[in-house]
């Protein structure tokens, strides 16, 4: 394949490369190191810019008012943006604006009203909330959480674990089981106003990630009107599934700008700090780490790279976006880890972001799948729809 | 795992801030009535961790702090998060000096 950027995907990540540099890595310097938000001046100061650049709402499809960037595109720029001490999960601290939640793009007119268009203006916030405390990796069969009809109303009862931002949202997706079929053609999607009586944020779930947790949720006998079914009844977890799989590229992409910026790093240091006698880049050892990430680094863009252009072109591309998915967030972690080991005690401080980028990257070998289930795709994908 | 923090008040004095370890970490501050005047955390910009942020309540409220309790956590953000979500939770508002904070954080209905 033909990794050669085109003169505009040049320009827009040189683009964003300027951006993270002059705007935001500065800002980073004076705030907290485990910080998940910028002042509110700066973030309004910051939005209008990438407004004016063209890129607010990234993820936006061109017919809602978006930029209409291609999957390759838009990759670069996730390696990009995540170049950043908070990059990992909170890219440009959110400047970029977000797409709400992709599902709901295939929302009838009326939801679309109601849910959709005020997130695209800003106005609503929504969270996703499918993983339960029977189990993630295997959503379909570990939904517990009953849906049950009651003329026109449904009463949902169950607990969600692990879901982000759903203190924060006004409206939640939740996935529940209302039919006796055990696994994915039981489950259907709700749109929840978070105001509704019956839905509660139980606690703040504390995880390696120190900002952006998660929540632990508990509906009881909470009455949802049944206009509100996103798609068909039981016919929610295709919904589901879809966001799971679109959401692999962009995820393995943003595992990668933080181990690029570590790799910078350990260069640095490794060419100014001397032990012994000479400096750490004259020992082989330390050579030998270097050339480690770059092989981690570059398998990794490739892989990102190829399952992108694979999207664009119009070809299946399941195998290699899971394939991106963990050879990125396993290449990432290896990264980190081996310039912390360069780096030696300050590297474990917060005075430097890879502390930080080691903490969050183990999540992400987890999160949205976690490599063992990416195995499991792909070798449904090799071996034929017939070995499940 | 309870969520509050609910370990016992300790006087706010120079004598016993000082006495604390430099670690991260989250606090109340409170007056004699044991009024929340502050939810608060100690971060990695604080020189010295509990007793530079504990220092700074003390010079902030003067003689009318009188007690704190805390908790040592790496976690200091969203723990802070939990503990602001909690205080409005049981009392409708944040302290004054806080108030802009309800706006950022979320919400909360803990089990008690």
């Amino acid at each position: 394949m033909d990794f050669t950027l085109s003169d505009e995907q040049q320009m827009i990540v040189d683009t964003t490369r300027r951006f993270v540099e002059n705007e935001i890595a500065p800002l980073e310097l004076e705030l907290d190191p485990d910080a998940g938000a910028l002042a509110p001046a700066d973030f309004e100061r910051l939005v209008a810019m990438t407004k004016d650049m063209g890129f607010y709402g990234l993820d936006i499809p061109e017919a809602y008012g978006g930029p209409g960037l291609d999957t390759t595109t838009r990759a670069l720029m996730a390696i990009e943006m995540s170049k950043h001490r908070a990059g990992l999960y909170n890219p440009c601290y959110g400047t970029f604006g977000g797409a709400g939640l992709a599902q709901l793009y295939e929302a009838t007119d009326a939801q679309k009203e109601r849910w959709l268009y005020p997130t695209l203006r800003g106005e609503k916030k929504g969270c996703f909330a499918l993983t339960e405390p029977s189990g993630g990796s295997d959503p379909a069969r570990a939904i517990q959480t009953k849906g049950m009809q009651d003329g026109a109303e449904w009463v949902l009862n169950g607990s969600k674990l692990y879901i982000s931002g759903a203190d924060k949202a006004d409206y939640a997706l939740v996935f529940a089981r209302t039919s006796d079929d055990p696994g994915r053609n039981g489950v259907t999607a709700f749109i929840v106003d978070t105001d509704t009586p019956g839905f509660h944020v139980r606690r703040v779930v504390h995880t390696l990630r120190a900002t952006h947790y998660a929540t632990e949720l508990q509906f009881e006998d909470m009455r949802v009107p049944e206009e509100n079914i996103l798609g068909e009844v039981n016919g929610g977890f295709a919904i589901a599934n879809d966001r799971l799989s679109r959401q692999r590229i962009p995820y393995a992409a943003g595992c990668i700008g933080p181990a690029i910026k570590a790799q910078e790093m350990a260069i640095e240091w490794a060419k100014s700090r001397t032990t012994f006698d000479s400096l750490l880049a004259e020992k082989q050892a330390i050579q030998w780490m270097l050339v480690d990430n770059e092989i981690d680094i570059r398998h990794a863009r490739y892989c990102i790279l190829e399952a992108a252009q694979k999207a664009d072109s119009g070809e299946r591309f399941r195998t290699e976006a899971a394939m991106a998915k963990l050879v990125a967030s396993e290449a990432a972690g290896r990264v980190v880890d081996r310039c912390i080991q360069i780096h030696g005690g300050v590297g474990v401080t917060k005075d430097l972001p890879l502390e930080r980028w080691y903490r969050e990257l183990r999540i992400r070998r987890v999160g949205e799948g976690p490599s063992e289930v990416q195995k499991l795709i792909m070798a449904r994908d090799i071996l034929g729809g017939s070995f499940k | 795992m309870g969520i509050r923090l609910d370990k016992p008040w300790e006087p706010l004095t120079a004598e016993t801030v000082d006495a604390l370890p430099a670690q991260l970490g989250v606090f109340h501050v409170a007056d004699p009535e044991g009024t929340v005047l502050t939810v608060g955390y100690a971060g990695a910009l604080d020189l010295f961790g509990m007793r530079t942020a504990l220092q700074r309540e003390i010079d902030r409220h003067g003689g009318a702090a009188t007690q704190f309790r805390y908790e040592f956590t790496s976690n200091y953000r969203s723990r802070w998060d939990e503990l602001l979500m909690l205080h409005i939770h049981d009392h409708g508002e944040l302290p004054a000096h806080q108030a802009d904070e309800a706006a950022r954080v979320g919400r909360l209905s803990p089990q008690d």
